[in-house]
């Protein structure tokens, strides 16, 4: 009859040899693996589709290292997405927020039901985020964007901020799961201006009491 | 309508005693206020109604509407008089009936 | 005989939010309690379960001889042996020797089904999941049935062959993939606890506490398309929603993701069909 600290040591043994037999269970799998099996998984799909499963360097780094890269890597990343901005020429950031808040509430665009196309694209903002104060169905994804713009007293270089961080996350923070809407061209600069109207004018509902 | 129901009854009753039937039918319950892709109406179809009977005797009618939703879930109850057969029956526009008999043993 | 599951349900999520509705952080809970109330409303009576009539579909399309071979499904072998159909579920995917691969419940059906059957591959891998307020297609209703027939049981799949180890890889790899126009992997949506997207709670994937307790629940009855959704359709509408292209039913990148998530789901208990919002 085993004493209970045997019994014990014994169960923690065994959780440990599970443990570890799981962490060897999955081994590494090889990016030609992925391309095989990822090609074959589609079939019907056009060389165009299949191409967004390429990812980028960025990307790439960001799966390699689950969204957690080393330091050196981080400021890799920043510089690379950074130098992707690209900004109004006129330089006006701040477009209409009534256009804004269409495009925060739209997902449309870029799944294969939405071709051909009928409309701009979204940006599906409500998703993940909270952003006016009326809308109840909103995500938690990202950090709630109540009173974003009064909270930084409307501020130009948080405007500026803004329409970066909308334009590509990474460059400010790097592997964020935020889609780099501009230079992945999700959206367009217009269409960004109005978020970024959205998030910072005092008469938006995002702000106003 | 091809739909088949499910009904759930006790294993066995009491006379006296009071059993809760549960019914359960596959049906689209169109409104007729739905649009297809291209923009014309989806044409109306519901069950509109639903009739129980046991013994020979109606124990419980709904009559349903575009409120109802899709595979309707119709559950009521019933104090046991005797032995008997339960025989529901649902209703579609356009009159096409399901009937279904269920045998309730009664102890 | 208005339907009460829906005006209960407004009513609750009225009652919801006629408190304070927005708050600097998130609501402190109140969404998520009334959605978990939501939730376990839909659920508490099993029986009522409209996917229930998909498993009755599913069980007489095993049983009836169908295609041009003009044989029943009873010979298809899930992993026990030739008709087995208690307990296969539970220890899917696995490695079958006959296709020297691993296939889930979805991948075994449609093997049989063009093997035993006759029938044509192509046509089932087009279109094979339904559109909103369409049933799910045969293939479903019979995986739902085979899945209905472990219900009780636990995952157990022991991924124990080379193959089914290569399979776990592969959907770990795949989980943690970042990729499409919007950067997504699984794991930028299923990467934690607690979230969600729009009012649709996310279970967090890679904590096997909630894996097993969600896992189990699909194939599910979605309240708001009116059918049965089935794991391979679930997966399919992620990559859908990725801005991915379609993926086939029964690949191997679909039977990688779904044996990740039946290993993270390990020891949890299977009770199909589930219902969802």
């Amino acid at each position: 009859m085993m004493g209970k600290r045997r019994i014990r040591f014994v169960l923690l043994a065994c959780i440990a040899l599970v443990g570890s037999s799981w962490a060897q269970e999955i081994d590494a799998i090889d990016e030609a693996r992925i391309d095989a099996a990822t090609r074959a998984a589609f079939p019907r799909a056009s060389a165009d589709w299949l191409s967004r499963f390429k990812a980028d360097q960025t990307l790439e780094a960001c799966s390699r290292y689950r969204d957690a890269p080393p330091a050196e890597t981080t400021r890799t990343i920043a510089a690379q997405e950074s130098a992707t901005i690209q900004y109004p020429p006129d330089g006006k950031l701040i477009g209409d927020w009534k256009r804004g808040e269409q495009i925060a509430q739209s997902g449309y665009g870029l799944r294969f039901t939405d071709y051909p196309s009928t409309r701009e694209n979204g940006g599906n903002c409500y998703a993940c985020h909270q952003l006016t104060k009326e809308e109840v169905s909103y995500g938690t994804i990202g950090p709630s964007l109540v009173d974003y713009g009064k909270i930084r007293r409307f501020s130009e270089p948080d405007t500026k901020a803004a329409y970066e961080k909308i334009y590509n996350s990474h460059a400010t923070f790097p592997c964020s799961p935020m889609p780099r809407f501009g230079t992945n061209g999700v959206l367009t600069m217009e269409q960004i201006k109005d978020i970024v109207a959205l998030m910072m004018s005092p008469e938006s509902p995002v702000n106003r009491p | 309508m091809s739909a088949k129901a499910r009904i759930r009854l006790p294993e066995s009753a009491r006379i006296g005693e009071v059993i809760e039937i549960k019914t359960l039918i596959a049906h689209p319950m169109e409104t007729g206020t739905r649009r297809s892709n291209d923009g014309s109406l989806v044409p109306r179809l519901l069950l509109h109604t639903f009739e129980a009977k046991f013994a020979g005797r109606e124990v419980f009618r709904a009559t349903l509407h575009a409120g109802t939703a899709v595979n309707p879930f119709i559950s009521f109850f019933m104090k046991v008089p005797g032995p008997g057969e339960f025989e529901f029956t649902w209703i579609e526009d356009g009159g096409n009936t399901t009937s279904e008999r269920y045998s309730l043993t009664v102890v | 005989m208005k339907n009460v599951r829906q005006s209960l349900c407004a009513a609750i999520l009225a009652s919801a939010f006629a408190g304070s509705v927005y708050a600097q952080q998130s609501d402190g809970g109140t969404i998520e309690r009334a959605l978990e109330t939501y939730r376990s409303m839909m659920k508490s009576d099993p029986w009522s379960n409209p996917g229930m009539l998909d498993v009755d579909r599913g069980e007489t399309l095993w049983k009836t001889a169908a295609g041009p071979n003009n044989v029943s499904l009873e010979g298809c072998d899930l992993g026990l042996g030739p008709g087995k159909v208690d307990g296969a579920f539970a220890e899917l995917p696995r490695y079958f020797a006959d296709v020297d691969r691993v296939m889930d419940v979805e991948a075994r059906l449609l093997w049989c089904m063009v093997k035993l059957q006759g029938f044509d591959r192509l046509k089932l891998l087009t279109r094979p999941h339904p559109s909103a307020g369409m049933p799910v297609r045969d293939l479903g209703a019979i995986a739902t049935y085979v899945a209905y027939r472990s219900n009780g049981r636990s995952f157990a799949a022991t991924f124990s062959h080379p193959k089914e180890k290569e399979m776990l890889a592969l959907g770990e790899a795949l989980f943690f993939r970042r990729s499409g126009p919007m950067d997504f992997a699984c794991s930028t949506c299923h990467g934690d606890s607690g979230k969600r997207i729009r009012l649709q709670p996310l279970p967090f994937f890679s904590k096997p506490e909630e894996a097993r307790r969600i896992v189990g629940e699909w194939p599910a009855y979605r309240v708001s398309t009116t059918h049965v959704m089935t794991m391979q359709h679930r997966i399919y509408d992620c990559f859908w929603q990725m801005r991915l292209p379609e993926v086939e039913l029964g690949s191997e990148v679909s039977v990688a993701l779904i044996s990740y998530l039946v290993k993270q789901a390990e020891g949890g208990e299977i009770n199909v069909p589930g219902m969802k919002r």
